[in-house]
């Protein structure tokens, strides 16, 4: 996503107006170029017709992951590297693999999945990010709509934005 | 779209708006400290020094300076490890369990309980890593490559599955704490100005809260608390089975997992009433933790309380009905021997004090929950010491039997992990935001006062 450019910034107050708001705007045949809200609006993603994230699959993958290296790491110590006879029991039993095994999916799918999500969000400390304008991480929702991607009119655009609960809007280049 | 019941006390009161709840929480770190913090920040640290220098000591002399005899091998190290790994609990409990189960009311609790979490595994981890004598040897516990040959660490011992549930626990949850502190960062971060801004902005990491961000933020929540779910049952459980796989009278029990694990939230959940009901004094949070929420805290400590009475009457019978003689015996001199005291106040404390939560004027009266969240910290406390040393101090032989005397520096470690977490715990009250505000925000509309109304 290039962030660079003139940008229409629409300002609402309400996050159930905004969700209504957005569906009308994207109606009008305007592009939105993302939404900034404070907190996680449900059912904004479907409005902005995003596909749903697939960070579960990362997740799943690095749990089978964990998992096989757990076992792996478990069964070249206790059975292959160093068989210890303790008691004249197996020196490899299945059932005292579970835990560690367990721990070891837990560790890999949080960290793994956190990680993918920092990577491919861009969630690095040493970043500035663009922040159209700082009120979004307090209370207003921000719908920033690029003006080189849109077709309309500068002044259409602004009418559109008004005319579906906007309580302000402004030009800003980034 | 959220749904309004008219049912349901609201969860924020007072009518705060967005911007209220923004404000209320940044003014915490954005203000000079108090005098009070400053205060209590001071002890911390003095019981902090004087902890490090009674640890000095463990490590030098060695841990011949602890009260341990040949009969009793394990006391207060272990004891102290399990209430605070126990304590830790209700933190990922809230954020994690409640999450799940869509409770609301864990928004405006859920940052303290987890930072709890995490500074009370820290201190349980002090306890691991003490009780080993050779602390600078403490790795031999993971499976590295070695000089020994490939001689590696033995996957069939309860105590190296501790290893790996412990650091999992808090690696997991310190992951956890963070990913749900992203966001209020970043409101703190485009409130602060000058040396601020530049720290704020690089814990903040890049935020800007774009709706794909959230809505994969949202799905990493999700599944960081389905996986720790599981894990949290799995670590108390693990630490269970350091006793119940063992072969002493008094540990050789089946019922240990589910009954340690509901003593751990019930632990947790007293020890973040208490922090709790300070920190809303002390930073005027009464509008975000109501008497509602600690009513719903209470309710928990009252049904965790129950099961863990209930496990402690089934041992009892199960001691008797299994027509094991050593079995019996180590319960009923558990009951009436010389630890009689000490099983009388787990039993006061944990069985009886919570009961009085059936109260709805005890369980909605501040001063009532704090007396008896202190008192089941202590009684859980108890329960500890109670199954490690009344088991161990009467062994097979009576020519050994014996009883542990602590000494000034099995107090004094334990005041180390007091002044441990303390310190840090002021520290994150006082430079990062107590209450989760994207949260708390998320659920304005559908639960506030104000917002109900119109």
């Amino acid at each position: 996503m290039s962030v660079q450019g003139k940008f229409l910034v629409g300002i609402f107050d309400d996050e159930d107006v905004l969700l209504h708001s957005v569906e009308h705007i994207r109606h009008e045949g305007v592009k939105i170029h993302e939404v900034f809200t404070p907190f996680p609006v449900h059912g904004l993603d479907r409005a902005l017709g995003y596909e749903r994230s697939r960070i579960d699959i990362v997740a799943f993958m690095f749990g089978t992951l964990g998992m096989i290296l757990g076992i792996t790491m478990i069964y070249s110590m206790m059975g292959i590297d160093w068989p210890m006879n303790i008691g004249g029991k197996p020196n490899a039993a299945i059932p005292i693999f579970i835990p560690v095994t367990f721990e070891c999916t837990v560790l890999f799918t949080a960290y793994g999945m956190t990680l993918t999500f920092f990577v491919i969000a861009k969630l690095l400390p040493g970043l500035t990010p663009v922040m159209f304008d700082p009120r979004s991480t307090d209370d207003k929702f921000i719908v920033a709509i690029q003006l080189d991607r849109n077709h309309l009119a500068l002044d259409k655009i602004n009418q559109i934005l008004k005319d579906n609960g906007a309580s302000e809007v402004f030009e800003k280049e980034v | 779209m959220q749904v309004t019941s008219p049912v349901r006390a609201p969860l924020v009161t007072s009518g705060k708006k967005l911007h209220d709840v923004t404000n209320d929480i940044c003014k915490q770190v954005e203000g000079k400290p108090t005098k009070l913090w400053i205060v209590a920040f001071t002890i911390s640290v003095l019981l902090l020094l004087y902890g490090c220098f009674c640890l000095y000591k463990t490590w030098t002399v060695g841990l011949g300076v602890w009260g341990l005899n040949r009969t009793i091998g394990w006391a207060w190290d272990i004891t102290n490890f399990v209430w605070w790994v126990g304590i830790g609990h209700a933190g990922t409990l809230i954020s994690a369990v409640l999450l799940l189960f869509r409770q609301k009311w864990r928004t405006s609790i859920n940052r303290a309980a987890e930072a709890m979490t995490i500074f009370a595994v820290f201190c349980a981890g002090s306890f691991i890593l003490m009780h080993v004598g050779r602390t600078w040897l403490a790795h031999w516990c993971l499976p590295l490559p070695n000089t020994y040959g490939s001689l590696w660490v033995n996957f069939n011992s309860p105590l190296i599955w501790d290893v790996f549930a412990i650091s999992t626990y808090l690696s997991v949850s310190i992951l956890f704490w963070y990913v749900g502190m992203i966001p209020d960062l970043a409101t703190i971060r485009e409130r602060a100005t000058g040396i601020s801004r530049t720290v704020y902005g690089a814990l903040s990491f890049n935020w800007s809260g774009g709706a794909k961000d959230w809505q994969r933020y949202e799905q990493v929540s999700l599944i960081l608390a389905g996986v720790s779910t599981p894990l949290v049952l799995s670590v108390h459980t693990i630490v269970s089975m350091d006793f119940a796989t063992s072969v002493i009278p008094g540990w050789h029990t089946t019922i240990f997992p589910p009954y340690f694990v509901a003593g751990a939230i019930f632990s947790g959940f007293a020890m973040v009433l208490t922090l709790m009901l300070v920190t809303r004094k002390v930073f005027k949070l009464e509008d975000y933790v109501t008497v509602n929420h600690i009513e719903s805290m209470n309710k928990i400590i009252t049904l965790t309380g129950s099961i863990v009475g209930v496990a402690y009457i089934t041992e009892f019978f199960i001691a008797w009905y299994s027509g094991v003689e050593y079995e019996s015996y180590c319960f009923i001199n558990r009951a009436t021997g010389p630890y009689w005291w000490a099983y009388a106040s787990m039993m006061t404390c944990n069985v009886i004090s919570p009961q009085l939560f059936w109260f709805r004027k005890i369980r909605r009266n501040i001063a009532a929950t704090f007396v008896i969240s202190i008192i089941v910290n202590i009684g859980m406390w108890f329960e500890r010491f109670v199954i490690i040393v009344s088991s161990l101090h009467r062994d097979y032989l009576p020519s050994s039997w014996t009883m542990f005397y602590p000494t000034m520096y099995d107090i004094g470690d334990y005041i180390f992990s007091f002044g441990l977490f303390f310190t840090c715990f002021f520290l994150f009250a006082k430079y990062l935001p107590v209450i989760n505000m994207a949260e708390v925000k998320s659920i304005l509309k559908s639960s506030s006062v104000n917002n109900n109304k119109s």
